[in-house]
């Protein structure tokens, strides 16, 4: 048994080595390489000094930086439940016994097939001021011109509607496999005792999904948080408002790579760790109190 | 339960009311890129262009090197995928199989990963690829994601679910543990490696801020950095913006369409498995 032990240790190492070199190397390295950063002002050509807290002084009086990280929050409390919502509506629609769902199906996925930078593309001219379709067909209804991306009330829900529109498809696919798990069983029965359609699907679908839902949950909070493609080409780099759409990750790009102060940047990024890994636990917590495992 | 006709027809109704919402930008797209600079701003607008210009697609390729995006984003996007499904799958064995030292504390490092934004190694990262001189490679957009701690979770999670048996027996015969994870195991988890190379592509074909960050000279750029590119642009117009949309991402959507149930399989298992 011991050399079936030695085996194991050996092939173990030698299975998980590459894998092991390139996580030291790429994630166990660069994580405390940026905490250091964190607290040095490296800027563009490599020097430092340290700085003490410095950066995370300039953080909590940074209006821009703050109000970015303000952006993120909303985008997740506000698109995450729209998207979740509608995600589970076009399932639930997609789970009946009707012709043509495959279709359906198809077409509503392609968003989450779509590179995003094309997505943004899309949009922002079907948001063009001037000529873009949207604010021509709001015309013949008698609208005027709205400035989807340049007014600083508007570009916030302009940003929005375009997470949601691109977040649905893939938690849509999600959560119809979790509706198709479902046994029939359960509906039969509740038919029997003279359930309704909407008594069944709070008493059965909802709770038999639940696990599902917190799947979708999490992994949109995360996504949400890390959106940044969309935000940077639906913006651009020199809108006058960017300020009311920009997002936490979109500063801390603009910070370590365009203005070069990647000190600055090291910080930005540490809360931003920080940030998402208290929503990553009180979710987890959260989870007890509604998620039920069979 | 049989739906009646009239909530047959709701339910129709609901759902080509979200089909077009979803397509109509697509339609749009396509129209706009085949359309003159004239008629993409003409009002009362000009739906399907009468002469379509595909002369806007081969304009794009005197813009910018659009071949050479191409070329790049399909070249990175294919060591990527290959490269975590093997390093990934050969972990993912191990951590599932194997009894060895530090496993477990190894396990959770793992787990721990895939909690962390990535932002907080960008910075490193760059620096690492600067120092050795691989800025504007191809070797830059492949290096840091040749493995993921996610795929690794993922295809643990089907290794668990095989019977343990099989490999016992190859054992006896004299099989030492590469080979049993190549020859046994590995063809047991081809639903896992193909859900996992289908997200890995995806994403690598995708991702944006890391081919931005690394790779800054026009011909080393990926699709996505090239769009990027062409937005900035001054004086770039709306039919040709359309045109270098399609062409990026027009490769994974018509191989979505080839292969859609995989698609949406491969997609639904990272649900129930993750």
């Amino acid at each position: 048994m011991s050399t079936r032990k030695r085996k194991e240790n050996f092939w173990g190492f030698v299975l998980i080595g590459p894998l092991l070199i390139g996580i030291i190397i790429f994630n166990v390295f660069p994580f405390f390489e940026n905490i250091f950063f964190s607290f040095t002002n490296l800027g563009r050509f490599g020097l430092y000094r340290l700085t003490g807290f410095d950066n995370y002084i300039y953080f909590f009086k940074d209006e821009q930086v703050l109000n970015a990280f303000w952006n993120t929050f909303k985008y997740v409390i506000l698109g995450v439940p729209c998207i979740i919502i509608l995600s589970l509506i076009l399932a639930a629609l997609l789970n009946q016994k009707i012709k043509g769902k495959g279709i359906y199906r198809t077409l509503l996925f392609l968003p989450a097939v779509t590179m995003p930078s094309a997505i943004a593309m899309i949009w922002k001219w079907l948001y063009n001021y001037d000529f873009g379709i949207i604010n021509t067909m709001l015309n013949y209804i008698g609208i005027h011109n709205i400035s989807w991306l340049g007014n600083a009330d508007i570009i916030f829900w302009s940003v929005l509607i375009v997470l949601i529109w691109s977040g649905i498809g893939y938690n849509m696919i999600i959560l119809l496999a979790g509706l198709q798990c479902i046994p029939p069983v359960y509906y039969e029965a509740a038919e029997i005792d003279g359930a309704g359609p909407i008594r069944k699907f709070f008493s059965i679908t909802i709770p038999m999904l639940t696990p599902t839902l917190f799947f979708v949950t999490i992994t949109s909070v995360i996504g949400t948080i890390q959106v940044f493609d969309i935000i940077l080409l639906l913006v651009g780099k020199t809108n006058l408002v960017q300020g009311d759409a920009i997002s936490g990750v979109y500063v801390f790009y603009k910070y370590a790579f365009i203005l070069q102060e990647k000190g600055f940047a090291a910080a930005i990024a540490l809360i931003l760790f920080i940030l998402t890994l208290i929503v990553t636990l009180i979710l987890l917590k959260l989870q007890k109190k509604w998620v039920h495992y069979q | 339960m049989e739906l009646s006709k009239k909530n047959k027809l709701i339910i129709h109704l609901l759902l080509i009311f979200s089909v077009i919402l979803t397509v109509f930008p697509y339609i749009w797209m396509v129209l706009t890129s085949l359309k003159t600079q004239a008629q993409s701003i003409q009002v009362p607008p000009v739906i399907i262009p009468s002469a379509p210009q595909w002369s806007n697609y081969t304009r794009l390729f005197t813009i910018l090197p659009f071949a050479n995006f191409y070329l790049n984003t399909a070249v990175s996007t294919v060591i990527i995928t290959f490269g975590q499904l093997f390093l990934c799958s050969m972990a993912a064995y191990a951590f599932a199989r194997l009894k060895f030292w530090g496993r477990d504390v190894l396990f959770v490092l793992l787990l721990s990963l895939m909690m962390i934004p990535s932002q907080i190694y960008l910075i490193p990262q760059f620096l690492i690829i600067q120092k050795i001189g691989l800025l504007n490679t191809i070797s830059a957009l492949i290096l840091p994601s040749l493995y993921s701690a996610y795929g690794t979770f993922l295809l643990r999670q089907f290794f668990m679910g095989i019977p343990k048996d099989l490999e016992e027996a190859a054992l006896i015969d004299g099989c030492n543990f590469f080979q049993i994870y190549y020859k046994i195991m590995l063809p047991l988890v081809v639903p896992g490696l193909i859900a996992l190379g289908i997200l890995v592509s995806l994403w690598s074909w995708n991702s944006l801020m890391w081919p931005l960050i690394v790779n800054t000279s026009t011909d080393k750029m990926t699709l996505s950095a090239g769009l990027a590119n062409l937005s900035g642009r001054s004086g770039i117009q709306y039919p040709i913006l359309m045109a270098g949309s399609v062409l990026s991402s027009l490769p994974i959507i018509t191989l979505f369409f080839i292969f859609q149930k995989k698609f949406i399989s491969g997609i639904a298992i990272t649900g129930s498995k993750g």
